[in-house]
């Protein structure tokens, strides 16, 4: 019995691993697992098949205290010769791990495609002999499986994964209704291609079954729910809890949600999810650039919407100016950057922490806007709920660091009902300014009043020009620069009010601390449990948790790790220069491997 | 309406002699003709002299980034359709750095008032040459005149798929005020080319139409239905003749009793004559030292106004019509719909 295991589907682009890896992911999440994945593809959207560039990779841990998609596989199914090349290349399984390959993809030509030297794959890959090697004819076996179908040929080689589904589910003796059942539901929109597919995955399992291939199935524990809580789950990406995130604020707060969007890798699926929501009230423009993406979600929000815009890395260099235009303002707007590989064009489908100085102070003039991350793909869903409720509270620009790793990745997420959402109350301007407003009117808290077009009485002129604190008009006044200045971080440093506290987890009592922000939270937990030390993870990246500086004072030894060069301890460190701060950082497009922090700690 | 009640408090900065005064005054003269309470209209701007004009409308207004306008007047048209929503912008803010927001709201039809102050020059950063100056023009980024080709702003319009295009001069009032009413009663993207002289940087650069003793000769206030007639006497008018060789037509004068005197017709879906009509005159700004042999007049008025569907209402309409067909309508519904198991 193990407690999790990590499988990964790896293919050519054209074989279906997403879907395949979903399909597991989703399965055994029903049944009551905790489930993280890394989807892993190339940018190319077909590259030649069979080649090294065109291999598309889904890797999914399952089993109880899951907090990655895993390290290393346990299991993996390359589906031809190239995703074995990458696989072993990249060391992507352990040394005790079982390799099924589709031995029909392994001929003289498919090694030749893969740039193999040799006839001799495994040899040439160094695949040590710990590892199992488990041949299986996929194609021919497949091609079997349906030759009473009238399928053409092409079609019916599009079901091979079907076939390599079956055997895992077999592998890890998974009940087949139940399998059955979701391969319905996924190919409900296509119902010609249920029976075929059930029918090939129905024998890969079988395949399993009767020839009692030369492995053992593996059993994984029941997973333990009490430190669940109870409800309805599904598991979600990250994109897609994040448009719900922004479409459950709307609805929470009585306002219209607006998003002006341009598509960019990895960020796209937003939109994507945004558009189709037309049944929850949500107006989606797909605008003519980046900055069209920004400017029309300031307008929405100048005539009173939930304005929000999202985007990658280089679309949120392009909307700097008008992210400035909305902090002068004082307008409400919610930036989502889901990062990707930078800079430049980068590593679109790479994942990546390296736009957090560009987030806090990558626009000109004195430009305080407050910066959220979110640290799994189910929270992606709170961050974007709680950025749009800082943005209609505070009247300011919030901008939500989410990446690649968690945009694409799925995590099991409990369902909420809007009633157990926090209230979330709009900065509406008061009933007895009616006459008299002008937009510098701030309440004690010094947010300025939101009055927009179409209420009256309330008519005024916002700028991007500085405005004077008392008029609210343009003003070139040195004294009253400085004032406004100060009033317009004065707004964004009293957020740390309303936010809660930072939380040590794992082994608090613990001498060391690591801490992170953002997408690494499951590594970083995975390594400080296996460290026996304590973790601070940090989601409001600016304002900081009030109780920061406390919780960093307690420690002797911090160790920063972030996938970039040490964006978040240069930050810490500038708010905290007494404090004596290590950094561990992997820039390679990909998330943590635990192993490496682990290493890297008891090693320096 | 009065006029008066769509000026603000705040004191008009132009400079004296600059012909956004006069537009000014006739935007709050068009506002109070066309009766749209205050609170209902919003003026949006960019960065230029012209997006100065927001704060002496008492309107709602919002002087935004340059070249933005454009961007963020199409988020506040399309997310809130029930308001009128004027763009002041300038040839710089909206043919240079918002050129592409502006073919595109063009384009798409956004039912947007917009106005391009055009004095051939950047003003507020003091004297550059802007994207309709004339090729040689000489200005301070220019020193030995400029070598690249002006945009002619009618061209562009019409390229983009307008479906209105007026233009009008800063000393005629009775003219700009009726085209900016005529722009708003269209429904869709209203482009009002404001010919505006520069007093300081560009002084004379409408000169050739705006000198009174002049404008009757050298321009033509075209109407609807009306035959295009002009000059000092109403003796001229405008016909097309057909080149026998080439088949390109071209715009003549006529005397104006000659039958072949045309009937402007703005609502001709067909853009053949319109661009004729609104390039009649532009190749004087095709150089500095253009020698102008036609004696065709410069086209003033609404020289296009047809219509199609605007954005605005098409987003909205398909946002009713997707969410009446769909069962869950709440956050709760929609989670209701998701493939989910208890635990």
């Amino acid at each position: 019995m193990k407690k999790k295991i990590v499988v990964r589907f790896c293919g050519d682009s054209g074989d279906g691993m997403q879907l395949t890896g979903n399909m597991f992911a989703q399965l055994g999440a029903e049944l009551g697992h905790e489930i993280s994945t890394l989807p892993d593809f190339p940018a190319e959207i077909r590259a030649p098949q069979g080649t090294i560039g065109g291999v598309s990779g889904f890797q999914v841990q399952l089993g109880s205290g899951v907090y990655t998609p895993g390290d290393k596989a346990d299991v993996i199914v390359a589906m031809n010769a190239a995703a074995l090349k990458v696989s072993a290349q990249s060391k992507h399984f352990h040394e005790h791990a079982i390799i099924i390959v589709d031995t029909d993809s392994m001929t003289d030509k498919d090694l030749e495609k893969a740039l193999y030297k040799t006839d001799n794959p495994f040899t040439e890959l160094g695949i040590p002999e710990t590892v199992q090697i488990v041949p299986v004819a996929l194609t021919t076996l497949t091609k079997e499986a349906l030759k009473d179908s009238e399928m053409d040929n092409k079609s019916v080689l599009k079901c091979r994964n079907m076939f390599a589904l079956g055997l895992i589910y077999w592998l890890f003796d998974e009940p087949m209704d139940k399998a059955i059942h979701l391969l319905e539901d996924k190919f409900k929109k296509k119902p010609a291609l249920i029976a075929p597919n059930a029918k090939v995955m129905v024998d890969g399992y079988n395949y399993g079954q009767n020839l009692a291939l030369n492995i053992t199935q593996i059993h994984l524990e029941e997973s333990k729910v009490e430190n669940r809580a109870h409800g309805r789950y599904t598991s979600i990406a990250g994109n897609k809890a994040t448009a719900w995130g922004l479409i459950a604020a709307a609805e929470k707060a009585g306002k219209h949600l607006f998003l002006g969007s341009y598509p960019i890798t990895p960020a796209t699926d937003i939109l994507h999810e945004l558009a189709s929501r037309k049944d929850m009230n949500v107006m989606a423009i797909q605008a003519e650039d980046e900055i069209a993406g920004v400017c029309t979600a300031i307008g929405a929000a100048f005539a009173g919407d939930l304005a929000c815009t999202t985007t990658s890395g280089p679309g949120l260099s392009l909307k700097s100016e008008a992210i400035g235009l909305a902090v002068m303002a004082e307008l409400p707007l919610v930036v989502v950057d889901v990062q990707r590989g930078g800079p430049s064009t980068g590593l679109p489908t790479k994942t990546e922490q390296t736009d957090l100085l560009q987030a806090l102070y990558g626009r000109n003039g004195e430009c305080p806007a407050v910066v959220l991350a979110a640290s799994s793909s189910a929270n992606c869903f709170d961050f974007a709920f709680e950025a749009c409720k800082i943005a209609l509270e505070n009247m300011t620009p919030v901008i939500l660091m989410t990446d690649t790793y968690l945009a694409n990745g799925t995590a099991l997420w409990r369902i909420p009902q809007l009633a157990e959402l926090p209230a979330i109350k709009p900065q509406s301007v008061p009933e007895e300014l009616k006459g008299k407003y002008n937009p510098a009117l701030r309440d004690e808290r010094g947010v300025r009043y939101w009055a927009y077009p179409g209420m009256e009485g309330y008519e005024h002129r916002n700028i991007g020009l500085e405005r004077d604190a008392q008029r609210g008009t343009i003003s070139t006044n040195p004294e009253n620069h400085e004032v406004m200045v100060k009033a317009r971080l004065h707004k964004i440093e009293q957020i740390a009010n309303a936010i809660p506290d930072l939380r040590v987890q794992c082994n608090t009592a613990s001498d060391t601390l690591l801490v992170g922000w953002g997408s690494t939270e499951g590594h970083l937990h995975a390594a400080a449990d296996e460290l026996n030390c304590a973790l601070a993870h940090f989601n409001y990246i600016c304002p900081l948790p009030k109780n920061t500086r406390e919780v960093l004072s307690q420690y002797k030894r911090i160790i920063v790790c972030e996938l970039n060069t040490g964006q978040f301890a240069a930050y810490l460190r500038a708010q905290f220069p007494d404090i004596q701060m290590e950094q561990y950082n992997e820039i390679m497009g990909q998330p943590f491997a635990v192993e490496r922090i682990v290493q890297f700690v008891q090693q320096h | 309406m009065e006029a008066s009640q769509f000026k603000s408090d705040q004191y008009v900065r132009f400079c004296p002699g600059c012909g956004d005064h006069a537009i000014c005054m006739a935007l709050q003269k068009a506002m109070a003709q066309i009766g749209i309470p205050t609170h209902e209209v919003a003026v949006i701007s960019g960065i230029g002299c012209s997006s100065r004009m927001p704060h002496y409308l008492n309107t709602y207004g919002f002087n935004t980034i340059h070249g933005r306008g454009g961007a963020v007047a199409t988020g506040v048209k399309t997310s809130h359709p029930e308001l009128t929503v004027w763009q002041m912008s300038g040839d710089g803010d909206c043919f240079a750095i918002g050129g592409n927001h502006f073919i595109h709201e063009i384009r798409r039809n956004v039912d947007l008032n917009v106005c391009v102050f055009n004095n051939r020059i950047y003003g507020l950063t003091k004297g550059q040459y802007s994207p309709t100056s004339a090729k040689g023009f000489v200005s301070k980024s220019s020193p030995f005149g400029t070598v690249e080709r002006p945009f002619i702003p009618a061209q562009l319009v019409l390229g983009a798929r307008g479906t209105f295009f007026a233009r009008t001069l800063d000393v005629d009032m009775p003219t700009t005020v009726d085209c900016l009413v005529a722009a708003q009663q269209h429904k869709g993207c209203s482009i009002v080319e404001c010919l505006v002289n520069c007093v300081i940087f560009n002084n004379g650069t409408h000169a050739w139409i705006a000198d009174r003793e002049q404008r009757a000769e050298h321009s033509i206030i075209l109407k609807h239905g009306e035959k295009m007639i002009f000059g000092k006497d109403n003796d001229k008018g405008l016909a097309v003749e057909i080149d026998p060789v080439t088949f390109v037509p071209k715009m003549i004068v006529v005397p104006a009793d000659d039958p072949r005197v045309l009937v402007h017709d703005a609502h001709q879906p067909d853009t053949t004559l319109h661009r004729m009509l609104a390039l009649m005159g532009q190749n004087r700004i095709e150089n500095v030292n253009a020698q102008v042999e036609d004696n065709l007049p410069i086209a003033l008025g609404v020289i296009r106004n047809v219509e199609a569907d605007t954005y605005d209402v098409a987003v909205n309409q398909q946002i009713a019509e997707v969410r009446a067909a769909s069962k869950a309508k709440t956050f709760d519904e929609l989670t209701g719909t998701l493939e989910s198991w208890e635990m």
